[in-house]
C-alpha cells in the first residue's frame, strides 16, 4: 500500500539521518548509564526494598532518555527548512506522523534493550522467566511515550524552549502508561503471577491505541497552518 | 450588556457566598467523626466539580475553534481553562489542609486528589504553551489539540488510578461515603457549587475581554510593523 | 481550466489580516512575478498556494483541484527560503527521498538524471553538509523541478545565489516555460524575474494593487511597477 511505503521512507529517512550523526543516540544512551549508576547510590543495589521498585526505576531511567530523544522528532526537519517540503509533498500528514513515530520508536527501543541489561547487572535483577512478558510491556509503554512525544515534538517544533516544554507537557499526558508499565514491570521482575496485572496490559493497549488515534487525526492541524 | 452580565453574576456569587458562610459557620454544628474541619468540604467539593467541568468545557469550546476557525471559541476555551486552574487549586489546597487534619499528612494518594493534581499539571502546561506562542493563530490551534488531550487523558487517568486502588488501596478524602450527610448539610455545597460557577462565569467572562483585547493590540502591532 | 484560482482569499493572524480579498486568476503556461515590499504578504500567499497554510476565508484552486490534495500537490514545486535538503544525507539521497515521496516510477534513475542536468554528478555521495553554498542551491533547485511539476512556486529564489546557481536557474525556468509549466515566482529581483515572466502581480500591506501582463517598459525599467500603482 502506498500509505505503508511512505510511512517506511519517512522512518528510513529519519533513521539512515539517526544513524549518520548518532546525536539522539549518544545522548539518550549516555544519560541512561549515567542515571542507572546514580541511582544506585541512592539505594542500596542489594537490598529487599530495591525490589518493591524496580519496575518503577526501570521506567524512571526510560522516561529521562526519552526526554532527550524524542525532542528530535520533528526538530530534526527544521535546518534548512525541510519541514515545509515534507508538508508540501504528496504524502499524507498522518504518514509523515507515523514514520517520525517509527523511527523513534525503533530508536528508543534500542536504547532501552540496553539500559535492561545494564539495570539487571547493576542491580542483580533475575528477568530471565519473565523476558518476554516483561518485552511486552516495554513495548507497550515505550509505543505510547514515543507517540505522545513526536505528537508534541510537532506541536512544540517552532516554539523557543522546546527541549524545556516537552517533557511538562508529555509526562503528564503519559501517567497512566508510566503507572500501568510501573506496576507491571515490577511484578513481573518479583516473579509474581501476571493475572491481577491484566488490567494495566489493557490499559496499555488502550492508552496506545486512543493516542495513536488522537494523533492522527490532529496532527493536520498541527503542521498545516 | 456585557458589563451588566458580570456585575450580575459577581452579586449573586457574592450573596450566596455571604449566605452559605454564614449558615455553616454560624448555623450548623460541627460533625460527629471530624470535628470541625469537615466545613472545608463546602469549597472543597465545588472546587473539585468545578475543575473538572471546565477541562470538558474547555475541550468542546476547542472542538467547536477547529471546526469554525472563530477566535472566540479560543478566547473562551483559554479563560475557562485558567479559571478551572484557579478552582482546582482550592480543590487541592483545601484536600491538603483535611488531610493533615484528619490524617496527620499533607498528602495522600486518594484517588480523586491525584486525579485532580494531574489535571492542574496538565492546565499549567496548557498555559506555558499559551505562553510561548505569540500568533494567536497558531497559538488557538495549538491550544485546541493541547486541551483535546488532556481532556482525554485525565478519563484515562481517572479509570487508571480506580484500578490501581483495587489493588493498593488509599484512604478517602471524603466525609460522605460514610452513608451521607443529614440533609440540613449537604444542602450548603449545592448552593456554594452555584456560587463558584456564577463566580467562575464571572471571572472567564472578565478574562475572555482581557484575551479579546490582548488579540486586538497584537494585531494593531502588526499593522504598525507593516507600515 | 486555469492552473490558478484564487478566490477571495484571507489570511488572518488573530485579528491581523496578512491577506485581504486576493483574487488572481492565472492561465496555464504563464510565469508570474509577484513583487512587493518585505512584509506585504507575498510569502504568506504563496504558502497558502503550496497547501502549507490555509486560507482563512476564500479558496485556491490548483488546476481546479484544492490545494491540500495529494494529487494537486504531487503536481506542484515548491522553493522556499531554505534548501529543504538534508544536511547529513547524500546528492543521490536527498534526490530519491523526495522521488520516492513523490511516487516516480523510478526514484534512483530520475535522481541520477537530474544529478546530471544540474552539474552535481561528480559529487553524487557527497553530503550535502559538506557542499559548497552555490552547489547546494543548484541541489535545491534540482529537487524542485525532480518530479516535473506543472505549477512552480518560488520565494526569492534568486537571492543569495551565486552566479552559476542563477544560470542555472534561469535556463531550468525559461525551459520549463517553454514546455508550458505554470510558474509564480515572489522576488525582489527585478531585472532577472522580469525577464522570465509574462504577467505581473503587485502585493502591498496584503492586497492585490496590481495584476497584469508584464509589458516592455516593464521589462526595460523594473522600478517602474512600483512607481506606477505602487504607494506614493
Amino acid at each position: 500500500m502506498l500509505y505503508l511505503r511512505q510511512v517506511f521512507t519517512i522512518a528510513a529517512k529519519d533513521l539512515r539521518s539517526e544513524l549518520r550523526t548518532k546525536e539522539a543516540l549518544n545522548s539518550s544512551f549516555a544519560f541512561s548509564m549515567v542515571i542507572l549508576v546514580l541511582f544506585s547510590f541512592a539505594f542500596d543495589p542489594s537490598s529487599e526494598q530495591l525490589h518493591e521498585i524496580s519496575g518503577g526505576l526501570l521506567w524512571l531511567v526510560y522516561s529521562f532518555a526519552s526526554a532527550l530523544s524524542l525532542n528530535r522528532g520533528f526538530a530534526r526537519e527544521l535546518e534548512n527548512d525541510c519541514l515545509d517540503a515534507l508538508v508540501a509533498s504528496p504524502v499524507p500528514v498522518s504518514a509523515l506522523f507515523l514514520g517520525k513515530a517509527v523511527a523513534n520508536y525503533a530508536l528508543l527501543m534500542a536504547v532501552e534493550m540496553v539500559g535492561f541489561l545494564v539495570f539487571g547487572l547493576l542491580y542483580d535483577v533475575q528477568a530471565a522467566h519473565y523476558f518476554w512478558p516483561v518485552l511486552l510491556v516495554i513495548a507497550l509503554g515505550t509505543w505510547a511515550m514515543v507517540v505522545v512525544g513526536t505528537m508534541f515534538s510537532a506541536v512544540t517544533v517552532n516554539l523557543r524552549m522546546r527541549e524545556m516544554m516537552l517533557p511538562i507537557i508529555i509526562y503528564p499526558l503519559l501517567l497512566p502508561a508510566l503507572m500501568a508499565a510501573m506496576t507491571t514491570t515490577t511484578d513481573l521482575l518479583n516473579g509474581a503471577p501476571f493475572g491481577p496485572n491484566l488490567i494495566f496490559l489493557r490499559v496499555l493497549a488502550a492508552v496506545d491505541l486512543i493516542y495513536t488515534l488522537l494523533s492522527m487525526i490532529f496532527i493536520e492541524f498541527v503542521l498545516v497552518g | 450588556m456585557r458589563n451588566k452580565a458580570i456585575v450580575l453574576l459577581a452579586l449573586i456569587s457574592a450573596t450566596l457566598l455571604i449566605y452559605v458562610l454564614a449558615r455553616v459557620f454560624f448555623v450548623l454544628p460541627d460533625e460527629l467523626n471530624q470535628g470541625a474541619i469537615y466545613r472545608i468540604i463546602y469549597f472543597h467539593v465545588p472546587g473539585a466539580i468545578t475543575g473538572f467541568t471546565g477541562f470538558v468545557t474547555a475541550m468542546i469550546a476547542a472542538g467547536f475553534y477547529l471546526a469554525t476557525g472563530d477566535l472566540k471559541y479560543d478566547r473562551f476555551s483559554a479563560a475557562v481553562t485558567e479559571v478551572s486552574l484557579a478552582f482546582a487549586s482550592i480543590n487541592l489546597v483545601t484536600g491538603m489542609v483535611w488531610a493533615r487534619i484528619i490524617w496527620g499528612v499533607w498528602w495522600a494518594w486518594d484517588m480523586r486528589l491525584t486525579t485532580m493534581l494531574i489535571c492542574w499539571l496538565i492546565y499549567a502546561g496548557y498555559l506555558m504553551l499559551r505562553r510561548a506562542v505569540e500568533e494567536p493563530t497558531k497559538r488557538a490551534k495549538l491550544s485546541a489539540v493541547f486541551s483535546f488531550f488532556g481532556c482525554i487523558d485525565i478519563g484515562i487517568v481517572w479509570k487508571s488510578i480506580e484500578w490501581w486502588n483495587t489493588q493498593h488501596p488509599q484512604p478517602v478524602l471524603s466525609i460522605r461515603d460514610g452513608g451521607g450527610m443529614a440533609p440540613g448539610m449537604e444542602a450548603p455545597i449545592y448552593i456554594n457549587l452555584v456560587a463558584l460557577l456564577c463566580l467562575s462565569a464571572c471571572m472567564i467572562m472578565v478574562r475572555m475581554r482581557q484575551e479579546a483585547m490582548s488579540n486586538e493590540i497584537d494585531s494593531l502591532r502588526r499593522t504598525a510593523h507593516t507600515i | 481550466m486555469n492552473a490558478l484560482d484564487i478566490e477571495s482569499v484571507w489570511k488572518y493572524y488573530g485579528d491581523f489580516p496578512a491577506l485581504r480579498d486576493i483574487k488572481l486568476r492565472i492561465e496555464r503556461g504563464s510565469t508570474v512575478a509577484l513583487l512587493g515590499r518585505n512584509g506585504a504578504g507575498k510569502t504568506t500567499l504563496l504558502k497558502i498556494i503550496a497547501g502549507l497554510s490555509g486560507a482563512s476565508k476564500g479558496s485556491v484552486k490548483i488546476m481546479g483541484e484544492d490545494a491540500r490534495r495529494e494529487t494537486t500537490r504531487r503536481r506542484i514545486g515548491v522553493l522556499g527560503h531554505a534548501i529543504s535538503l538534508y544536511d547529513e544525507l547524500s546528492a543521490m539521497e536527498n534526490l530519491t527521498l523526495f522521488g520516492k515521496l513523490y511516487a516516480l516510477a523510478d526514484p534512483r534513475k530520475r535522481a541520477e538524471e537530474m544529478l546530471e542536468r544540474i552539474g552535481l554528478s561528480r559529487v553524487r555521495d557527497g553530503l550535502v553538509r559538506e557542499f559548497s553554498r552555490g552547489m547546494r542551491q543548484r541541489l535545491a533547485v534540482g529537487r524542485v523541478f525532480l518530479h516535473d511539476p506543472e505549477v512552480l512556486l518560488l520565494d526569492e529564489p534568486f537571492t543569495a545565489l551565486d552566479d552559476r546557481a542563477i544560470a542555472v536557474l534561469q535556463a531550468l525556468l525559461r525551459e520549463g516555460h517553454a514546455q508550458g509549466r505554470t510558474i509564480i515566482l515572489s522576488t525582489h529581483q527585478l531585472r532577472e524575474a522580469l525577464e522570465l515572466a509574462t504577467h505581473v502581480a503587485l502585493i502591498q500591506r496584503g492586497q492585490l494593487v496590481f495584476e497584469g501582463p508584464r509589458t516592455q517598459e516593464m521589462a526595460d525599467d523594473p522600478a517602474y511597477i512600483y512607481r506606477t500603482y505602487g504607494e506614493k
